[in-house]
């Protein structure tokens, strides 16, 4: 499939698109401080921010998940450029989420946050997404990747797919009685990940018949 | 210029809210006045939304209430939407007057009761209560009401009553979670009778000096402080004396997350969360959540001998 416009954005172009796109990912956090700052958020702030900075970390995810398929329906390749900042803004968001529980919800009561994770199927959730997700970030710079090497790197980076779903699992098991959105980031994530594996099929059986 | 600052104004001299939300019907009710003839349910109307008179009452609590803002602002009532946002969005829809309370079942006499019913048996009493939310925060409420025994007792209970359900209102035109589904409406929640005529068991009209509005259950609703939150029953239109202990409508949803008794207990988790600690609306660090709410003087004996980790 190739897209009607062919862009190719020159070395600079890139450069400053990428400079676009890091103050872009930054906004939620900048609205969220901004609403901090103005008392607007709510009755029960802690909360609100917990629930702001989990849902921005799945927004990311989901959207770094789009990078490959929209690549492939566009022919835009220069998007793949863009996506290790999407994915660390993942880890930047669910860092700052798991932070929030840590220190606001919980304020570091180690005994209470261990107790947390055996006993709450949620927490144990979120807490597995991130483990894997730490990895990730750890070895999202170059030198890492080219110590690894591509074919290790790459097999590493799928846990993303886990992540994903933990994410989402994570989200559905917390609601009290209202599953609607967390319904939604589910479809999306069955979407985007479907997509892959129809996508892979039919390269399996041609390597398989070569 | 003459600018007033925001605390030269006296907290009289503002509209109350509930008041401001409703200057159309008094309008109309102006008109009516010159007109004549339907006088009686705007006259009923007015007399409710003028500030409460109420008797303070031993059994309130000294801590610092929670902000009005806050307890009209961040609500469950899921008829109107699973958001905490839905309710004062929503609720204004609500037709609270003309209202009437049935109160049948199992009893010698049962009754239809007005508001101003209520009003008559009182005795108002101001009660600040304890809030605990089964989500794991909490408020400090100024609440109106008369204690729940005094309705009660009018009736006269058969010996066979053993339990109390309490239904609300659920009009699926003006209530938009009901026209969604989620829960299986209309709400039922339900008391044994001991606890329904314990002293602490609340019917409340009002909040803060004034009729409740609409997003806190107007224009009445139960508070049973002891017990989580979803177990005060909103916008309450029939209470009924049965033999069986009722089948609530979070039970339905959910009986291993939600059981009958709901006693706020820091030892009995929620299978999904902790209850052990709360946070206090307005507050910034958490606190830890008593066993009864901190009612465990008044109501501990309701429950002697009973294994409160069976009966969640």
């Amino acid at each position: 499939m190739v897209w009607p416009l062919a862009i190719t954005p020159g070395p600079r172009q890139l450069a400053l698109l990428k400079i676009v796109l890091f103050a872009f990912c930054l906004l939620p956090l900048l609205q969220l401080g901004w609403n901090a700052w103005n008392e607007n958020l709510g009755a029960n702030p802690i909360e609100f921010i917990t629930r702001a900075l989990g849902t921005w970390t799945l927004n990311f995810l989901l959207i770094t998940l789009s990078v490959t398929p929209l690549r492939k329906i566009t022919g835009w390749h220069w998007l793949l450029r863009l996506r290790r900042m999407l994915g660390l803004y993942v880890f930047f968001y669910a860092f700052l989420h798991l932070t929030t529980y840590l220190w606001l919800d919980k304020f570091f009561d180690w005994q209470a946050i261990a107790k947390d994770i055996l006993k709450r199927p949620f927490i144990t959730i979120g807490m597995s997404a991130f483990a894997l997700l730490l990895p990730l970030a750890l070895t999202s710079n170059n030198t890492m990747l080219r110590r690894l090497g591509g074919k290790l790197w790459q097999r590493l980076h799928r846990a993303v797919y886990v992540i994903a779903i933990l994410g989402v699992v994570h989200y559905w098991w917390l609601v009290k009685l209202n599953v609607t959105l967390p319904a939604v980031y589910a479809v999306l994530l069955a979407l985007l990940l479907g997509i892959r594996v129809h996508w892979r099929d039919p390269q399996r059986k041609i390597r398989r018949q070569a | 210029m003459l600018i007033k600052e925001p605390d030269q104004i006296a907290p009289s001299e503002i509209t109350p809210r509930s008041l401001f939300l409703r200057r159309r019907e008094f309008v109309g009710a102006a008109t009516g006045l010159v007109l004549s003839a339907a006088l009686d349910p705007i006259a009923t109307a007015l007399a409710v939304e003028k500030p409460l008179a109420a008797a303070k009452s031993p059994l309130s609590t000294q801590e610092k209430a929670t902000s009005l803002k806050d307890v009209t602002s961040y609500n469950n009532f899921y008829e109107f939407g699973t958001d905490k946002a839905d309710p004062a969005l929503h609720a204004h829809a609500l037709k609270t007057r003309p209202w009437t309370i049935s109160v049948e079942g199992l009893v010698k006499q049962p009754k239809t009761f007005s508001i101003d019913d209520l009003f008559k048996i009182g005795p108002l009493e101001e009660r600040i209560y304890r809030l605990r939310c089964v989500e794991g925060w909490s408020m400090v409420i100024p609440w109106l009401g008369l204690p729940l025994a005094n309705l009660l007792k009018t009736v006269e209970p058969l010996g066979s009553a053993k339990y109390v359900e309490f239904t609300s209102i659920a009009d699926a035109k003006t209530m938009p979670g009901v026209a969604r589904g989620m829960l299986d409406w209309p709400y039922i929640e339900g008391l044994r009778i001991d606890e329904a005529m314990h002293p602490l068991s609340l019917l409340a009209v009002g909040l803060y000096g004034e009729a409740l509005p609409n997003q806190n259950g107007a224009p009445v609703r139960l508070v049973v402080p002891w017990k989580y939150g979803f177990k005060s029953s909103k916008s309450i239109v029939r209470i009924r004396f049965v033999e069986r202990e009722p089948q609530s409508a979070w039970m339905k949803a959910s009986s291993r997350e939600y059981g009958f008794y709901s006693n706020v207990n820091p030892e009995v988790d929620h299978p999904r969360w902790s209850q052990a600690t709360e946070r206090r609306i307005g507050e910034f660090l958490k606190r830890k959540t008593l066993p009864f709410n901190g009612y465990a003087d008044q109501v501990g004996q309701l429950y002697a001998g009973m294994d409160l980790k069976k009966n969640y």
